[in-house]
């Protein structure tokens, strides 16, 4: 501590080279902050999902349909201990921007299966007894403001009803909420017997199953049973993980996490040698300075320390800077941007990763300007005062 | 330590620089014996190797060869660590350019040796206020070099090295950048240290002004010393 002030004056000594450099450093982590927000919205549901669970889809695509008597067969492979199905309904409210995911499911498989979504146990009933019913995450029924009780007309490009209408009507009877923050609570899920009734084509197939297994040890070999026994079958299937099934989805706008890490990548690439260069300046223009340090009796490890301190600083607050900005932005745009991104929050475990990262690259920008300064001889180095 | 006991004892040293396969012998066996208290100065021409043995005996520098032995210690044998330890303790140093840190004042230059102490910061404090009081500089204690003259930053220079009581002051050129008035005032402080506070001086310089007030001169010339200047 005694050294704060030694360490704080060097840094202060050409203030606007510092200031810049520190700018550079709170905009660098400031991004990060943003990234790291945008990232989580776009995979958070990913990442969370249960690691009992898998996806067993159609071996050509997601578009192909499976009979639902897979159903029966799945629940029989040694290992499987429960599967249960969902379709993809595609629809959208009033107008095609308002697109969200529905599914048809069959209510207590899909409750039992999914047991991260939260619904009070009347409104489990209430879905139970009402065919029509469906039950709606808390997310989109605000951003909709809809209520226990309403009817709301879905409309889908896929599917036509018996009527030959595409209009589907729901009764709200639950509003789910997610055990974690990250759980997905964007989705309206609704009977599949209704569903399965009505429509006018594709009756008795479903989209995917989603089964859970005993012993998530044991995924890759039941997957692999999974398949074998539909294998030669008119409807082949593919089982995975059911955060690779999900990630499938995300990459359909790219790698996200590549794209962040890329990004990051050349930002913090940069910062290192802006700041880097910063250091390495300020060292050498104060060899003498540091000749007199060493001449009074600094030892060269004392100087190593102090221009890593000071390095360690200039990232630290930079660091705290940024990270904090972001902690203020990222809750100011999460709700303009709860439509389109519902789960952007800025996680609390990229905020620790920035933190290591502020200390890293202290660490690194700090130390070979701190090795050249612990290397200088002091005799030499007085001579350039 | 008793006045006649010797400090610095400078046995048969030799320095050795090398500039690309070129040696250069600036210092030659070279002899120098200095007793506690006395307040010598070291003379001699631009080159002659004044600095190289002021930076020997100071533990700036090693000899080529020969021994440096400085209160009782071989300088030449003690590690890095070790020797930066030991120049906190035994020696202050004053520069012919003050060799001030523009970016802290004046009391936090002088603290900056006492930071090495295990000291709380009241006892820097006051070792801070006694260095300043010894120099007359109390009033200045809150400026900044830029903002002293030349004496001023000269006199924050032997106050930083003297703040830790040190066995030995070493001076390069203390006066070299003063006017004479200013160079005076620096020779009075340095002669009231030795006198009143017991303090060993080495001062190198090539000005007789300066050197008149030491109790003994020697001579540097190519390497070597002599009681008697070159002519």
């Amino acid at each position: 501590m005694k050294f704060l002030h030694l360490i704080w004056s060097n840094l202060k000594r050409k203030k606007l080279r510092t200031l810049l450099t520190l700018l550079s450093v709170v905009v660098a982590f400031l991004l990060f902050g943003l990234l790291s927000s945008i990232k989580q919205a776009l995979t958070g549901g990913v990442s969370m999902e249960g690691l009992n669970r898998l996806i067993v889809r159609h071996r050509v695509s997601i578009i192909q349909t499976l009979p639902v008597s897979y159903q029966a067969r799945m629940e029989r492979i040694p290992g499987v201990a429960a599967a249960t199905h969902q379709t993809w309904f595609g629809g959208y409210y009033q107008d095609r921007k308002y697109f969200f995911m529905q599914n048809p499911v069959v209510p207590e498989q899909f409750l039992d299966m999914h047991p991260e979504l939260l619904l009070a146990p009347e409104q489990k009933q209430a879905w139970l007894r009402t065919r029509t019913g469906a039950i709606v995450g808390r997310k989109t029924a605000e951003r909709f403001h809809w209520k226990l009780g309403d009817r709301v007309p879905i409309q889908t490009p896929i599917w036509t009803k018996l009527d030959g209408s595409r209009t589907w009507e729901f009764d709200i009877v639950g509003i789910y909420d997610g055990k974690e923050k990250t759980d997905d609570t964007m989705s309206l899920f609704f009977r599949y017997d209704y569903f399965d009734e009505a429509r006018l084509f594709w009756k008795g197939q479903v989209g995917w199953y989603t089964i859970r297994i005993k012993d998530p040890a044991q995924a890759a070999s039941v997957a692999k049973l999974v398949d074998q026994e539909f294998e030669n079958s008119a409807e082949e299937t593919k089982t995975e993980p059911e955060s690779a099934f999900l990630q499938g989805w995300v990459r359909q706008i790219g790698n996200v996490a590549l794209m962040t890490a890329a990004i990051l990548g050349a930002v913090f690439f940069t910062i290192l040698l802006v700041t880097g260069n910063t250091m390495s300046q300020a060292v050498r223009e104060r060899t003498g300075e540091l000749g007199v340090l060493k001449a009074i009796g600094f030892t060269n490890s004392q100087i190593l320390w102090l221009v890593l301190a000071e390095s360690c600083v200039l990232a630290a607050l930079g660091g705290a800077l940024g990270l904090g900005l972001a902690c203020l932005i990222v809750p100011a745009l999460a709700k303009p941007l709860s439509a389109m991104l519902p789960m952007f929050f800025f996680p609390l475990r990229d905020l620790f990763l920035g933190l290591g990262i502020c200390l890293a690259l202290g660490l690194v920008t700090g130390f070979f300007p701190a090795l050249q300064a612990m290397r200088l001889r002091v005799a030499e180095a007085l001579r350039r005062m | 330590m008793n006045t006649n006991d010797t400090l610095v004892d400078v046995d048969g040293v030799e320095k050795v620089f090398h500039r690309g396969s070129e040696e250069i012998h600036v210092l030659r066996d070279l002899h120098l014996k200095v007793p506690a208290g006395q307040f010598l100065a070291l003379m001699g021409p631009s080159g002659s190797g004044k600095t190289t043995l002021l930076n020997l005996i100071g533990g700036l520098d090693r000899p080529t060869r020969g021994v440096v032995t400085v209160a009782g210690e071989r300088t030449e044998q003690l590690s890095d660590r070790r020797l930066a330890a030991w120049r906190a303790r035994h020696v202050g140093f004053v520069f012919q350019l003050y060799n001030l840190l523009p970016v802290l004042t004046a009391e936090r230059n002088i603290e900056l040796p006492l930071l090495l102490s295990h000291l709380s910061r009241a006892e820097r404090k006051r070792h801070v206020d006694t260095a300043l009081a010894v120099v007359g500089l109390t009033h200045r204690a809150a400026h900044y070099p830029r903002t002293l003259s030349g004496g001023e930053q000269q006199r924050v220079g032997i106050a930083r090295a003297i703040v830790t009581d040190p066995t030995l002051l070493l001076c390069d050129e203390p006066t070299g950048d003063l006017d004479r008035k200013a160079g005076d005032e620096i020779l009075d402080l340095l002669q009231a240290l030795n006198r009143q506070h017991g303090k060993t001086i080495i001062l190198v310089t090539h000005d007789p002004h300066a050197s008149a007030r030491a109790s003994r001169i020697v001579y540097l010339n190519k390497g070597q010393l002599s009681d008697q200047p070159v002519q």
